[in-house]
């Protein structure tokens, strides 16, 4: 068996939902990752692009920040932010964005502003940044996650960026006309969302990872009746990521 | 310079310009984002002159509005994102402040103050988005009633409308216009005829410019007449939207100008390790800020090594290969 680390295997598996001629909004980290990785393998003819521009990149190295000047070079054009949203609201595309949080609810709903009380909170996270116009805008948002009951919870202490709000029909209620939580990819496991409920479930557990293992560290009630492993990065996917994508290791840290 | 003279009345130092335009309590908008483009030099020389409560109009600036956050120079905010991407996932100093209850800070996301600047500049008081619909951005406001009843805040955070044409149930965000008292630019190219050339990512820069009441910027370079209409498609900004300028080569640093010059690993890394502990802020201020009497004497610290280092290579504009832990 192939010996990877936990953000190879996150990269990887969160490359593999990206299809073909898909307009990729990336962020950093190890979203750029897998933008870079799908774009490689699966997904030849998706473009990558971020919220401050940039389209399609040329990714010689990896950006730091989504304003580095790597996602501004070898694009086929470089914009401001007004234009970038009209790419990422635009009705004819489909966009997936890519997005971190703190906190995740079961809806997909995220929190990258604060925990505790929003005026004095324990701890002050960026906040929305592009999040919320990203989530509101894009065909479908794939997030990602360090999977802890603290990050998993049944209510958020700021709600950011939204995913299926309260489940069911109520994302299109509020108006938002398309879009919604796609998937959740986590260093334990792939999950998505019922299509009537909306409500997170486990789609896949990652190799050497059990379904009871994801339960314990979700902090709400979590269907895992469907779930199966997920198939290991093979050595193409490991080798582009190692050797093309992410030489450096400033991402991404082969296993020691 | 005879060949400046059509900006010769603007052209001024970066002294003069703090001096003239910039004064306690003003409304400031800054260009850049994250660790890209950031006015620095004039940042600098704001908490050098002890400028206080100023309101900051942000979508995501990192590294600018950290420093003037943690210098004391910022008592109200309003923001999308204060990040510095790998360098600070979130910008240290502005962190603190909110935890400690130390600034009045109302959260937008980046689209939707990108648009706030944009109606600013179209003269209009508001504007609409899909934004923001059935998040906290709009259901908790950070602002008190009484900072909402000031000069220049407005008087509430967002309305919301049904799509008047229809007739539906189709709801729209409403945000208030913003007209900062003074946007700051970091560009690389003044034309001596004082037409503003940005290279890269504009972000809202223009917008912002367009938007405020005063208009400053900083450049690389200040190149012929010739040279800046040969090829008009290039430029971003007419040079009567502008009522100063300064002539600060390596005016971003620590942050990024596509180009130029990259950010500066090192700098930052030294910074986010300032910034975590209140004395050796404090030392960081001192030695970087207050302890330099100019541009060139701070660059001077910062050492040739260091600039040819992150200097930019023509062909990608950034520094290929740069150590960038």
């Amino acid at each position: 068996m192939l010996n990877y680390s936990e953000s190879e295997m996150m990269a990887i598996a969160a490359g593999r939902l990206i299809k073909d001629g898909d307009i990729v909004f990336a962020g950093t980290g190890v979203s750029i990752l897998a933008a870079t990785v799908a774009k490689r393998i699966y997904a030849p003819r998706a473009v990558v692009f971020f919220e401050t521009g940039g389209i399609d990149p040329s990714l010689d190295e990896i950006p730091m920040t989504v304003a580095d000047l790597r996602v501004m070079s070898g694009t086929a054009l470089n914009s401001g932010l007004i234009e970038a949203f009209s790419t990422i609201a635009h009705r004819k595309l489909r966009t997936v964005a890519f997005l971190g949080a703190a906190q995740i609810d079961r809806y997909g709903n995220l929190n990258t502003t604060c925990i505790g009380d929003y005026h004095k909170p324990q701890k002050r996270f960026s906040g929305s940044g592009g999040g919320n116009d990203v989530a509101s805008l894009a065909s479908g948002v794939i997030s990602f996650m360090q999977h802890e009951k603290r990050r998993f919870v049944e209510k958020l202490d700021y709600l950011t960026s939204v995913g299926w709000y309260r489940g069911g029909g109520s994302r299109r209620e509020l108006g938002l006309k398309r879009g919604g939580a796609l998937a959740v990819v986590t260093n334990l496991a792939l999950l998505r969302f019922h299509d009537q409920t909306k409500e997170m479930y486990l789609a896949e557990y990652f190799p050497g990872v059990s379904p009871e293992q994801v339960r314990e560290n979700t902090g709400f009630e979590l269907d895992v009746s469907g779930a199966k492993e997920a198939v290991p990065p093979t050595a193409e996917e490991l080798a582009i990521l190692r050797e093309e994508v992410d030489p450096q290791g400033l991402i991404c840290q082969p296993p020691q | 310079m005879k060949s400046c003279s059509e900006i010769a009345d603007r052209l001024m130092s970066l002294d003069q310009a703090v001096d003239q335009f910039i004064f306690d309590g003003c409304q400031l908008a800054l260009g850049g984002f994250t660790v890209t483009r950031n006015p620095m030099a004039i940042v600098y020389a704001i908490i050098r002159k002890g400028v206080k409560d100023l309101h900051l109009v942000a979508h995501s600036n990192g590294q600018a509005l950290d420093i003037l956050v943690g210098a004391g120079c910022v008592k109200r905010l309003e923001i999308a994102y204060g990040g510095n991407g790998r360098y600070a996932p979130t910008c240290i100093r502005f962190g603190r402040a909110v935890e400690e209850g130390a600034i009045e800070f109302e959260d937008y996301s980046n689209y939707q103050m990108a648009l706030r600047f944009l109606a600013g500049s179209l003269s209009i008081p508001f504007i609409p988005t899909k934004t923001g619909l059935g998040s906290d951005l709009m259901e908790r406001d950070g602002f008190s009633p009484e900072v909402r009843r000031e000069e220049k805040v407005a008087s509430r955070k967002y309305a919301r409308i049904d799509n008047p044409f229809s007739g539906e149930k189709d709801e729209v965000a409403l945000l208030p216009a913003l007209n900062p008292d003074v946007a700051l630019v970091h560009a690389q190219y003044v034309g001596e005829d004082g037409t503003v050339r940005i290279k890269g990512l504009t972000f809202a820069d223009l917008e912002q410019a367009k938007a405020a009441d005063k208009v400053i910027v900083t450049c690389e370079e200040i190149v012929p007449r010739s040279f800046i209409r040969q090829d008009p498609d290039q430029n971003s900004l007419a040079s009567f939207f502008v009522d100063a300028y300064v002539k600060v080569p390596y005016g971003a640093h620590p942050t990024a100008c596509f180009n130029f010059y990259d950010y500066d690993p090192k700098h930052l890394n030294l910074y986010r390790g300032a910034a975590e502990d209140d004395s050796r802020f404090k030392d960081y201020l001192e030695q970087w800020v207050f302890g330099v009497s100019s541009h060139e004497a701070y660059l001077e610290k910062v050492g040739t090594e260091m600039l040819l280092k992150i200097k930019a290579s023509p062909g990608v504009g950034y520094a290929p290969g740069l150590d960038r832990r």
